[in-house]
C-alpha cells in the first residue's frame, strides 16, 4: 500500500472525479430549545458537497460549524429540513440504518483524537469494521494494517494511543476513519490541538487521501491558512451561511 | 468481535482496579454466601450416602392433633405401634422402615466419658439406607424381632472407644451400662442426614419406647421408599387414604388427625413454613417461593451498587461511546459489549466466590459446629453458581447498558452524558 505522507509535499493534482452530490443539505434548521431559551444554531442551510470535493468550513466559534458537520456525520437531527446521502433522503431513518450507513459511507476525525485508550492502535483502527456485517477478525486486521500503512504508522500497530505524540494520534484517528473505505470524511478542526509543524503534516495526508483515493472531505477549521488549501471555502456566521 | 469486547473489558477491569476489587468483592462475596447455603442444601436433599435414594424415599416425621375447642395442635413422631398397625401394611411401597428421632447416651471409655447421639431402626431401615460399611454389616430384620443386643458404629466412635476401625466386628461395646455386640462399622454420617445420622444405631425393639399398644404418637420415623421416583405420588397417596381410617384415639379433645408421607425437601418445609397440617399442602411450592426471592433479594443489594458503579463508569467512558456510534456501532452492540464486559466480571467474581465459598465450607467442616458435617461443593452447585454469576452480571449490567446506548453521541464525544 502506497504511503500518503511521502508525496505530500508534491504540487496538488486535479480531483480524482467529481460525479454529483455525495451530501446535499436542503433549508436545514436546527435550533436547540430548553425550558427558557431557544437557540438557533443553524439558519435555513443549504449545502452541496460534490463527490470528490474538498470542502473548509470556517467561522468564528459557535457559529454552528461543529452542528453543521454532526448533521453531515448524521450524528444529529435537524429540527427542519432535508438530507440526503447519495441521493437519499436520510429523514426518516432508523437509528440502525443510520448507524448502518455512518459505518459504510462516513469517516470521522475529531479535533482531540478520541482514541480509545485501552485498545492498541491497531485494535483502534479496527473499530469501524467491528460493526460491518460478515466480516472476519483476519480481513479487518488486514485492513487496519493497510490504513495504518497509509499514514506511515504501520510500525507502531501494537503501540497504545498514550506512547505516541498528538500528530501521531492523529495519523491513527485518520487511518481510523479510512479504514472502512468511507466515501465522506468528515474532519472537525483536524489540526487544532497540533504545533504548526504536525499541523501541516495532518493537512498534507488529508489532501493527498483526497487527491490520491478521491475521498470527500469535508473539514471544519479555524485556520484561514489550512482552509485555503482546500478547494472550496464555505464561511458561517450566527448560523448562517455568508461565503 | 467477541475477542475484541473480550480484550476491552479485560483491559477496563485492570486499568480500574480499585473499581474492579470493590465489585468483585460484592459479586464473590454475595455469591459466596449463596454457594455455601447451596451446598449446605444439597447435602441435606441430594442423593448422598446413606440417603442415596433421596428421590424415593418418603418419611412420615410426625402425626398432628387437633385439640378440641382450642387452637392447639400436638405434633410428635410416631409410635411403633401406628407404624406396624397402618404403615406396613401398606400396598404401594417396596419398602417400610424404621427409624427413631436421634437421643442421647453414654458410653465410658477408659479415660473419658463419650457422648453419644443414639437411633434405633428397624432391619428394612438398613436396606433402604445406603451406608458405607468399613465393616461388617447392618442390623438384620432377625436381630431386631429378637431384639438381640447388636449395635452399628460410625467410624469416630470404634475409633474413639476401640482405639481402631478395623477387627471392631465382634466386639462389645457398653452403652448406658448395657453391652452390645457391634455388627458393622459404617463412615461418619453427617448431622445434616436429618433421617439416618447417629453415632451408634440400635434394634428399635430395645428402644423404651417400642410398642405402645393404642398409641399413636412415639418417637418413631417411619421411611416409605417407593418403588420408583414415579410412584412416590401414589405411595403418598395411599397414605392418606390410610389417615381417613386412623381413629381417633381421644375423640373427647382431639377433633382431628393430620400426618403425611414427604419427601425429604417437603417435610423439611412442612417443618419451616407455618400451619401446614395438611390442610392446604405440604408448603413446599411457598417455601422455594420463599427462598429465591430472598436469594434474589440478597442479590438485588449488590447488584444496585454495581449498578450504580457501572452507570458512573459509563459516563467516565462517553468519549469512547460517542466515537463507537459515530462509525456506526448500534445501540444493540454497545448493550452487548456493555454486557460481555459485566458478565466478564461477575464470571471471575462468581469463581472467586466458588474459590471462597470452598474456603467457608471447609471452615464449617473443621470447625465441628454440625457432626461430621462433609460439606463439598458438587458439579451441580458448580453449575449454580455459573448461572448465579450470570444473573449476576446480566441484573447489574442490563441497566447502565441500556442507559450507555441511549447516550447521544454528540453529546458523548463532548463528554457528558446527555440523553438522547
Amino acid at each position: 500500500m502506497e504511503n500518503l505522507l511521502a508525496n505530500s509535499s508534491e504540487p496538488r493534482t486535479q480531483p480524482v472525479a467529481l460525479h454529483g452530490a455525495v451530501l446535499r443539505l436542503t433549508d436545514i434548521e436546527k435550533v436547540y430549545q430548553t425550558k427558557t431559551i431557544e437557540t438557533v444554531a443553524l439558519n435555513r442551510v443549504n449545502l452541496t458537497i460534490n463527490r470528490g470535493e474538498f470542502v473548509s468550513i470556517m467561522g468564528p466559534s459557535g457559529c454552528g460549524k461543529s452542528t453543521l458537520l454532526s448533521l453531515m456525520g448524521l450524528l444529529d437531527e435537524p429540527t427542519s429540513g432535508v438530507i440526503e446521502v447519495d441521493g437519499r433522503a436520510v429523514t426518516s431513518f432508523s437509528d440502525r440504518e443510520l448507524a448502518g450507513l455512518r459505518n459504510l459511507k462516513i469517516g470521522f476525525v475529531f479535533q482531540s483524537y478520541h482514541l480509545i485508550n485501552d485498545l492498541s492502535v491497531v485494535d483502534n483502527v479496527e473499530v469501524p469494521l467491528l460493526y460491518r456485517p460478515g466480516m472476519g477478525s483476519k480481513e479487518r486486521r488486514k485492513r487496519a494494517v493497510d490504513a495504518l500503512d497509509k499514514v506511515g504508522l504501520s510500525a507502531r500497530t501494537g503501540h497504545f494511543p498514550s506512547q505516541l505524540s498528538g500528530g501521531q494520534r492523529q495519523r491513527v484517528a485518520i487511518a481510523r476513519a479510512l479504514a472502512g473505505g468511507p466515501e465522506i470524511i468528515l474532519a472537525d478542526e483536524p489540526t487544532g490541538n497540533l504545533d504548526s509543524v504536525m499541523g501541516e503534516e495532518i493537512m498534507g495526508l488529508l489532501l493527498d487521501l483526497n487527491r490520491q483515493e478521491g475521498v470527500t472531505v469535508v473539514m471544519v477549521t479555524h485556520d484561514e491558512h489550512q482552509a485555503l488549501k482546500t478547494e472550496r471555502v464555505i464561511r458561517f456566521f450566527d448560523g448562517s451561511q455568508v461565503g | 468481535m467477541l475477542l475484541s469486547y473480550l480484550k476491552i473489558a479485560w483491559k477496563v477491569l485492570m486499568r480500574r482496579k480499585f473499581f474492579t476489587f470493590i465489585n468483585l468483592f460484592g459479586v464473590s462475596f454475595t455469591l459466596m454466601i449463596l454457594l455455601v447455603v447451596m451446598a449446605m442444601f444439597d447435602q441435606l436433599t441430594g442423593n448422598h450416602a446413606p440417603e442415596k435414594r433421596n428421590d424415593r424415599m418418603l418419611f412420615i416425621s410426625r402425626i398432628t392433633e387437633k385439640m378440641r375447642g382450642e387452637d392447639g395442635w400436638m405434633m410428635n413422631p410416631v409410635s411403633s405401634y401406628f407404624t406396624d398397625t397402618y404403615v406396613r401394611p401398606m400396598h404401594t411401597p417396596a419398602l417400610v422402615g424404621l427409624t427413631s428421632i436421634v437421643s442421647n447416651a453414654t458410653a465410658f471409655t477408659s479415660n473419658k466419658l463419650l457422648p453419644l447421639d443414639v437411633r434405633y431402626t428397624d432391619g428394612n431401615f438398613w436396606q433402604i439406607m445406603e451406608f458405607d460399611f468399613r465393616s461388617g454389616r447392618g442390623l438384620t430384620g432377625a436381630e431386631v424381632k429378637q431384639a438381640a443386643p447388636v449395635c452399628v458404629l460410625n467410624e469416630a466412635t470404634a475409633l474413639t472407644y476401640f482405639g481402631t476401625t478395623t477387627d471392631v466386628v465382634g466386639r462389645e461395646i457398653e452403652i448406658d451400662l448395657k453391652r452390645y455386640r457391634v455388627a458393622g462399622v459404617v463412615a461418619n454420617v453427617a448431622a445434616a442426614h436429618l433421617f439416618s445420622y447417629a453415632d451408634v444405631w440400635l434394634p428399635c425393639t430395645l428402644s423404651k419406647d417400642y410398642g405402645g399398644a393404642g398409641r399413636l404418637e412415639g418417637s418413631f420415623i417411619p421411611i416409605l421408599l417407593a418403588p420408583s421416583a414415579g410412584q412416590v405420588q401414589a405411595v403418598r397417596d395411599e397414605y392418606q387414604q390410610v389417615m381417613a381410617r386412623v381413629p381417633i384415639s381421644d375423640p373427647k379433645h382431639i377433633t382431628n388427625l393430620y400426618s403425611n408421607a414427604d419427601p425429604i425437601m417437603a417435610s423439611i418445609s412442612r417443618e419451616l413454613m407455618p400451619m401446614k397440617h395438611g390442610l392446604d399442602g405440604d408448603g413446599l411450592a411457598q417455601f422455594y417461593l420463599i427462598c429465591t426471592a430472598l436469594a434474589l433479594l440478597f442479590m438485588l443489594l449488590p447488584a444496585l451498587n454495581l449498578v450504580n458503579l457501572n452507570v458512573t463508569r459509563i459516563l467516565e467512558r462517553s468519549a469512547e461511546i460517542g466515537v463507537r456510534k459515530a462509525f456506526g456501532a448500534t445501540g444493540t452492540h454497545l448493550v452487548s459489549q456493555f454486557l460481555v464486559e459485566n458478565v466478564v466480571l461477575a464470571v471471575v467474581g462468581g469463581l472467586l466466590g466458588l474459590g471462597l465459598a470452598a474456603g467457608a465450607l471447609a471452615l464449617v467442616n473443621e470447625s465441628h459446629v454440625l457432626a461430621y458435617a462433609n460439606f463439598a461443593l458438587s458439579g451441580s452447585v458448580f453449575g449454580w453458581a455459573l448461572v448465579l454469576a450470570l444473573a449476576f452480571g446480566l441484573m447489574s449490567g442490563v441497566y447502565p447498558a441500556w442507559k450507555m446506548s441511549r447516550l447521544n453521541p454528540v453529546a458523548a464525544l463532548r463528554g457528558s452524558g446527555e440523553q438522547k
